[in-house]
């Protein structure tokens, strides 16, 4: 009955001596686009490597589609629903385009353990769709992706996402490398998962651009949440001043 | 915001096709075998000899059999160490443990291939009792392999959960190996196998074949070398394990981030390569009839050698099994064709080394040249 797809409460991450994430309470509705905003070094990366279980967490809870969880792994949390563009991409350059699709999800003729036999062409043509829809644009996709520009590698990443997209997508800074038209694009990509009601957490240092795509914005600053402001009632400046710490005490703040 | 035009997918706009500039690569592996052999026929024929051919009017043939021979038995002994060490650096890691992992199971396997009388009188290398002589040969097959395995495992283990780098993980186990066949002979080989065990490698698998003047017989090493071959090329391209150990080896923490195993995996082509060993130990002690502590001494360096000039890149994620065949075809050459124009065996090893060294710049340059953006 509740539209909440993800909460976490009190999420902390301490790596050694240092407070990456420190009592993080967030929440995202069904269908909402959110954007994480904050400096470098603010912990967004942190937080999302928490949700999609690259790490394991110090301390706290995180709710997904209506139920504590603890997922063992990214795996775990991509087969829960969970798919994520991060920021180092994730991706194998020594691959071809559907082999990176399909990495750790791949389609076979028949299974024999680890030699079931792949079936190829299945990931192609599926990879070719993808593409297709994503209007991503990649001249050939049996590359290894090694010989691909920056932007169009970041696009494979984003596609793979889109494209399996279910319950929830994150996406870490995934027009950073982008040029104006590729940026476009994965904006077009944003927009058309916002359309097919599927909820988003944007990570992004792109103002415009999160003004542009999201209902909310929210902020972080020195691995706390210090804002959540819907979009509608805020503007540039007001973020800026949360994020360099104008405004907005780090106690209290929930989002 | 602007509408994507352009067509988005397609294979329209590149010239070149990947796959073709892959299999170049192999192309000119085989070019370069090709230019080696070569040169080695031109240097005897100055010398009035001849590299592969016949110039003797009392044999028959027109190839130099007995060079060939020993050819293809050192590709095929060696070329089956280097089909798991592929694996392995195509991964992002090293066996160095692979030489003594043949000599430790080649002294195990023998004393399970022992005959019980030799022209008559009780075995004079005998390690066990009569109860464990004579036994079928599958026993020191099975015996071999599970050596081999045994030994792989503990190097994928190490390397996988207790994070050490593989070139200590498999430093040590190199050593502990070549202790353990020390150990073992206790300073005196074992031998006198059963005469089922000696058809294993000497045998005649396929026949005596002729290939039109090619003439071919008792290279089961071989049969069994073509055939691994295969196998693991199939393997490494079209199944899951191929998929995962170039993903693993190209980028390891966005192999983790997809989900898949890679402890798990590791260990699993560590064994691999310790069974491949185990394969090769049985057919060279079947070959030779005996077993020293001392076997396979540094074939675990010709096997890099064979996987790195046959293309394979050190840093992982890049090569193929064909490359490494044809890698050992060209370091078998060059070996025999040293001999043949009878360099010292110094001069050899120096030689060798230079090879290795030599493969590895190349590789490297090639990388920079692969890599833009
Ligand atoms: N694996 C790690 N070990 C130690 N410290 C880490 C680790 N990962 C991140 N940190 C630290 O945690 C803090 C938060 O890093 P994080 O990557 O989450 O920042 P970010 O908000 O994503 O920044 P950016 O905008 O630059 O991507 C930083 O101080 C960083 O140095
Ligand atoms: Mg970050």
């Amino acid at each position: 009955m509740s539209d909440i797809i993800l909460e976490t409460r009190g999420l902390t991450k301490h790596y050694g001596g240092v407070q990456a994430l420190d009592d993080a309470n967030f929440i995202l509705h069904a269908g909402e686009h959110v954007a994480v905003v904050g400096d470098n070094g603010a912990g967004k990366s942190t937080f999302v490597r928490q949700i999609t279980a690259v790490e394991q967490r110090t301390a706290g809870q995180i709710f997904f589609d209506g139920k504590e969880v603890s997922h063992a792994g990214p795996l775990a949390a991509r087969e829960a629903g969970i798919e994520t563009v991060f920021q180092t991409l994730a991706l194998a350059d020594d691959l071809d385009v559907p082999s990176n699709l399909f990495l750790g999800r791949e389609i076979f003729k028949f299974r024999l353990g680890p030699f079931s036999w792949l079936d190829r062409k299945a990931m192609r043509d599926r990879t070719m769709e993808a593409l297709k829809t994503t209007a991503v644009k990649i001249p050939n996709v049996d590359n290894p992706i090694r010989n691909m520009s920056g932007g169009q590698r970041q696009c494979v990443a984003i596609a793979r996402t889109a494209a399996f997209a279910s319950k929830l997508v994150i996406m870490d800074e995934p027009t950073a490398a982008l040029g104006v038209q590729e940026t476009a694009q994965v904006e077009n990509i944003i927009r058309g998962l916002k359309e097919r009601g599927i909820p988003m957490v944007l990570v992004s240092h792109n103002l415009r651009q999160v003004f542009d795509l999201v209902d909310r914005i929210v902020v972080f600053r020195r691995g706390r949440i210090v804002a959540s402001l819907k979009r509608d009632e805020t503007d540039g400046n007001d973020i800026v001043s949360y994020i360099t710490g104008v405004k907005g005490s780090a106690d209290g703040a929930y989002a | 915001m602007s509408k994507p035009t352009s067509q988005p997918t397609g294979t329209g706009g590149q010239k070149y096709d990947a796959t073709k500039r892959a299999r170049a690569n192999e192309w000119n592996i085989f070019a370069a075998l090709v230019a080696i052999v070569i040169v080695f026929e031109v240097l005897n024929r100055v010398n009035g000899t001849s590299f592969l051919f016949n110039l003797r009017d009392n044999v028959p043939g027109l190839f130099n059999q007995q060079r060939l021979d020993i050819m293809i038995l050192q590709v095929a002994i060696t070329g089956i160490i280097a089909l798991g060490v592929t694996q392995v650096i195509i991964l992002g890691g090293i066996d160095l443990s692979s030489g003594s992992l043949v000599g430790a199971t080649a002294m195990i396997t023998m004393s399970f291939a022992q005959t019980a009388l030799v022209n008559g009188n009780p075995n004079p290398k005998a390690v066990f009792g009569p109860e464990w002589m004579d036994l079928p040969v599958i026993i020191p097959i099975v015996v071999g392999l599970a050596c081999g395995i045994f030994a792989g495992l503990i190097n994928g283990m190490l390397v996988a959960y207790t994070k050490i780098p593989p070139f200590i993980a498999t430093l040590g186990m190199m050593v502990s190996a070549r202790g353990a066949s020390r150990w073992w002979s206790n300073g005196t080989p074992v031998s006198f196998p059963t005469e089922t065990y000696a058809t294993v490698s000497n045998g005649d698998l396929l026949g005596t074949l002729t290939f039109g003047l090619l003439h071919w017989d008792g290279q089961n090493p071989a049969v069994v070398f073509v055939a691994l071959a295969v196998l693991f090329q199939v393997i490494m391209i079209y199944t899951l394990y191929g998929k995962h150990t170039y993903a693993i080896g190209s980028n390891e923490a966005a192999a983790r981030m997809s989900g898949i195993n890679v402890d798990r995996h590791k260990v699993l082509v560590y064994t691999i390569a310790g069974m491949l060993a185990g394969v090769s130990a049985v057919l060279l002690t079947s070959k030779n009839l005996t077993a020293q502590a001392g076997m396979g001494m540094m074939y675990e360096l010709d096997a890099i050698a064979m996987a790195v000039i046959g293309g394979v890149s050190l840093s992982g994620g890049r090569g193929s099994i064909v490359g490494t065949v044809l890698g050992a075809a060209i370091f078998s050459v060059i070996i025999s064709g040293f001999t043949s124009i009878k360099l010292d065996a110094y001069y050899q090893e120096m030689v060798k080394g230079a090879i290795i060294v030599g493969a590895v710049i190349l590789d490297q340059w090639r990388q920079k040249n692969r890599t833009r953006g």
